[in-house]
């Protein structure tokens, strides 16, 4: 029972989270740049007022994975770097923390684009 | 039914049945992302990984499949199910690099690949990141109301 809630937690939180965007993009027009804009703030929002870290505890992935865990990485960062390097940590502890997601889609997304070829426009 | 009430019934038919089926992929489909990070954490950890390092091992490789499937193409064709299932996890923010990389190289290594990766997902890095720079003001001036 509770191996089957490990994996039940995040799928049913993750999907909860993509179906509020798919309601925002199928009701609204909002493009998904907006969306995903919207994701990453609001997680860090979340995260700045201590009720994203709770949700992680309860649906680890559900809630690490989507763009909203996204901004909890640069939340985190920015506190972890302000507790040690004090104000300094403002400025570069939001890059810091998100700088696996950036270094790796920056790595991968160059070498994939040296190798495949884009759709003729 | 008459012609008119048949006709108001067709259109809430047809507005209704694609945003409930969207939004069911959506579900299944983002869901089964979240899941699977889930699994691939648990292996790693199997590996002898450490449990912070397996996390950031996670969003890296969702990153790195995200992009192979965007180079294959099949990327497309599982966001066009899945939409926003695709779109809300990191492998949509994957997706918005590699897409626009891949698609614009034409254009040159340094104006079309080099400067268009980040058109879809740069606003995504500025308004994280200040809002991040916000956050800490707050907690840096304010740190103990602000633990997160």
């Amino acid at each position: 029972m509770e191996i089957l809630w490990k994996y039940a937690a995040p799928f049913i939180f993750g999907g909860f989270l993509c179906v509020i965007a798919q309601i925002f993009i199928d009701k609204t027009r909002l493009t998904p740049a907006r969306i995903l804009v919207s994701y990453v703030v609001t997680g860090v929002f979340l995260s700045a007022i201590g009720v994203f870290e709770p949700l992680i505890d309860i649906f680890g992935f559900g809630a690490k994975t989507p763009l909203l865990g996204f901004g909890y990485i640069l939340a985190k960062g920015t506190r972890e770097a302000i507790d040690n390097y004090g104000a300094m940590g403002i400025v570069t502890g939001g890059i810091g923390g998100a700088a696996f997601g950036i270094g790796a889609a920056i790595i991968f997304g160059y070498v994939f684009a040296l190798l495949f070829k884009g759709k003729s426009k | 039914m008459n012609k008119e009430n048949y006709k108001k019934y067709v259109s809430m038919r047809a507005e209704k049945s694609p945003v409930f089926k969207n939004c069911l992929f959506a579900f299944l489909i983002g869901g089964a992302i979240c899941s699977f990070s889930q699994l691939l954490c648990d292996l790693y950890v199997l590996l002898g990984i450490p449990n912070d390092a397996a996390s950031i091992l996670v969003s890296v490789t969702l990153i790195f499949i995200a992009g192979l499937l965007t180079g294959i193409g099949t990327f497309d064709k599982i966001a066009k199910v899945g939409g926003a299932g695709t779109l809300v996890p990191i492998t949509g923010f994957a997706n918005a690099v590699v897409s626009p990389a891949i698609d614009n190289k034409a254009e040159g290594f340094v104006l079309g690949l080099g400067s268009k990766m980040f058109i879809i997902a740069g606003p995504v890095l500025v308004y994280g990141t200040v809002a991040s720079a916000i956050y800490g003001v707050f907690y840096y001036f304010w740190g103990g109301a602000f633990s997160l």
